[in-house]
């Protein structure tokens, strides 16, 4: 595989997590613990299987009917006076965000989590134009005390003991060190009160958007994004285009999805429906209400029928949370917005095939991941069409000689037999260079003892049987 | 019934008990093997490099060599998924698909085979040991393949079968994965394992060699307490 830098941190920071037991041991344990939570839920279904259909076949009508679903949520967000934003890639966003920032002359910005935020790099902009962004979920709050990004798109700060939460705590925020989780939140709880009272600007994300009814649909489980929503004069909602449903009873099947398979809830704790600013007679809510709808390649990955179902996805880290790879490389190491099996799907789409193709070709294709997905997107399938879509367009020249001399070799039996013979002589001196560098096997070497040719292989007993 | 037994490649050079027991079994059945030795492998490592053109080579022999056979055996759950749902994928909108689609129909693994096909659970094995059963991702996931082995296991005399936990997690082998992420299949691998030692097992035993291939591998290196063991070995005790 040729190397892209991006996939050479991968295999760099890959080797130290792989290596490093007390995190393998900590994502382990939290993710069985999920595990459990989890099917425990999806027993509660009547059935699980029929509603995974019943959920991907109305995604699918959403995702192949977009245009219109689209234009009805905008129409019936604005009949009620929302302003609807366009945004065709990332610039476009932060600048319609930051225009209305300006606009408002914000002296303070607070933010539930926004995963089509982290993807914008909305926090550096605002930042760099001296705006104070505080983020109000829990874990994101953490993770931005530490200047690290998100370590899972559900979970951010999964990966942190309580002992380093309190660390950065009393760092940050010079708190007195505890250990106790009620604790540290109360801590979190007390700063990010006084930031709800006095910010100007509230920004959120959006887990569905219902076209029938211009509705944002937000789940949360801490209360933070209904204060972020509600409290300041300005709403702003970052939304990818995909995250449309067609009909408000959509939510039936989607709310308790969502909680089941991503966090092993009946119900995430807090269900809010956004439709519009404050109304004439009503005493709270925003007095300006903003979506800014995100496509940012979207629409290149619709263009892709094979792989149009990655669209469907709604960021509940099922995937994630069974995947083997992710649970031994953690998080940081995949350096996309959105990690695992559907980050490895949609960021060869979103942000390069041969930069990213890398991710393609870390995975074992066990199909975990498309087991889990409550939407039933093919994940692992999509990862192998992924490679053979990057070998298409820029074959490696050595794996391209290689396999079609084993192609070769395989098609002539005499040659294969030739070959075991060499191979039972080969393995004799193969102790001499075994695990170095100069050993051919190095790969396998290094970590496995090789598996050596038979006395007798099975094409060698067939004929001395008969 | 003639039996067209398919051998991998890496079960002929390095498990050779493996298809030989397979033999053996279907022969104690009544039945009639044919092994068409022009065959050597299904093509899955360049498939799953993305060469698909240079997979297409070894698949047309294939697919041209076992036209007429009656039914084809693999005793292995991945090079079975490969023939069974990727070479129509592999041939989709060819000339060949409706031959790859044939094939594919009358293509089976050989625990599935022994169950759904031939209705034998019992086949009169005597293995007195303490056994894990690792399922293999294809012949899991692609397959369906789970209660068929354990059935077979179930009558096996003396053999006491011990699930071990997150059993139905990959062991990292995943082909060419296992070179090209050394770090991370062996990682996986120390996981699973883990969790075979956890049962007090003395054999991890699977219907893929290829798992088991990388998994002896480790165990070897690490001088871990166990062994491994393909379920068509055990089936053929006596």
């Amino acid at each position: 595989m040729s190397t892209t830098p991006a996939a050479a941190e991968f295999k760099r920071d890959a080797t130290t997590l792989t290596k490093d037991l007390r995190h393998r041991s900590l994502i382990r344990t939290a993710l069985k613990k999920y595990e459990i939570a989890r099917d425990s839920k999806k027993a509660l279904f009547q059935d699980w299987q029929s509603a995974r259909q019943t959920a991907a076949e109305i995604k699918w009508d959403a995702i192949n009917h977009l245009d219109t679903h689209l234009a009805d949520f905008a129409r019936n967000l604005e009949a009620r006076g929302t302003r609807v934003h366009w945004a065709s890639n990332a610039e476009q966003a932060r600048e319609i965000i930051l225009t209305i920032v300006r606009e408002k002359k914000a002296s303070a910005i607070v933010k539930s989590k926004v995963m089509t935020g982290e993807e914008i790099h909305l926090n550096e902009a605002l930042e760099k134009e001296g705006f104070e962004v505080v983020e109000s979920d829990l874990g994101e709050f953490i993770v931005q005390l530490r200047k690290e990004p998100p370590y899972h798109f559900v979970f951010p700060a999964m990966h942190l003991t309580r002992g380093q939460i309190s660390e950065t705590f009393a760092k940050e925020l010079g708190s007195a060190p505890t250990d106790s989780p009620e604790e540290l939140t109360m801590i979190a709880r007390r700063v990010l009160r006084g930031k709800y009272v006095t910010a100007d600007i509230g920004i959120s994300g959006a887990n569905f958007g219902i076209a029938e009814t211009g509705m944002i649909s937000i789940t949360e489980n801490e209360g933070n994004a209904r204060l972020t929503c509600a409290l300041p004069k300005v709403h702003i909602a970052l939304m990818g285009i995909e995250k449309i449903l067609p009909k408000f009873e959509d939510l039936a099947l989607f709310l308790p999805m969502l909680g089941t398979a991503g966090a092993g809830q009946t119900l995430t704790g807090y269900n809010s429906m956004y439709g519009g600013p404050r109304q004439p007679g009503e005493t709270d809510g925003p007095e300006e209400f903003h979506v800014v709808l995100l496509d940012n390649k979207r629409t290149t990955l619709m263009a892709d029928p094979e792989q149009r179902d990655a669209l469907h996805c709604m960021r509940c880290g099922a995937c994630l949370n069974v995947c083997p790879i992710y649970k031994n490389v953690g998080g940081h190491t995949y350096g996309t917005t959105y990690q695992g099996p559907i980050g490895s799907v949609i960021t060869p789409h979103l942000r390069g095939l041969q930069q990213w193709k890398h991710l393609s070709f870390a995975s074992s294709l066990c199909g975990g991941c498309t087991q889990a997905c409550p939407v039933k997107i093919d994940l692992h399938h999509h990862l192998l069409q992924s490679r053979r879509n990057a070998i298409a367009q820029r074959p490696v020249w050595w794996e391209k000689i290689a396999f079609r001399a084993l192609s070769y070799l395989f098609n002539h039996a005499g040659l294969f037999s030739l070959g075991m013979k060499l191979g039972r002589i080969g393995q004799i001196f193969h102790p001499l260079v075994k695990a170095t560098r100069i050993d051919p096997a190095h790969a396998w070497t290094q970590s496995r003892e090789l598996p050596k040719v038979a006395p007798e292989t099975f094409r060698e007993w067939w004929q001395h049987r008969k | 019934m003639k039996i067209t037994l398919f051998i991998p490649c890496f079960i002929d050079a390095c498990f050779p008990k493996v298809g030989a027991s397979a033999v053996e079994i279907f022969e104690r059945l009544g039945h009639t093997i044919e092994y068409p030795q022009e065959l050597t492998c299904c093509g899955q490592p360049a498939f799953n490099s993305g060469y698909w053109d240079e997979t297409r080579e070894v698949a047309d022999k294939v697919l041209v060599r076992l036209k007429h056979s009656e039914v084809v055996v693999i005793v292995s759950g991945s090079c079975g998924a490969m023939i069974k749902n990727f070479y129509p994928q592999l041939y989709a909108g060819t000339g060949q698909e409706a031959a790859a689609k044939a094939l594919a129909a009358k293509t089976y693994e050989f625990t599935d085979f022994l169950v759904s096909k031939l209705g034998v659970t019992d086949l009169g094995a005597r293995f007195p040991h303490r056994v894990t059963f690792h399922d293999g991702c294809h012949g899991l996931r692609e397959l369906g393949i789970k209660k068929q082995p354990r059935q077979l296991l179930a009558h096996v005399q003396g053999l006491e079968l011990i699930e071990m936990s997150e059993a139905e997690t990959c062991c990292g082998f995943g082909g060419t994965f296992s070179a090209k992420f050394p770090m991370i299949s062996s990682a996986m691998g120390e996981n699973k394992i883990g969790s075979a030692l956890e049962t007090g097992a003395e054999y991890i035993v699977s219907n893929d060699s290829s798992c088991l291939m990388h998994q002896q591998g480790l165990i070897d290196r690490q001088k871990k307490p166990l062994r491994t063991l393909h379920i068509a070995e055990i089936l053929n005790t006596r």
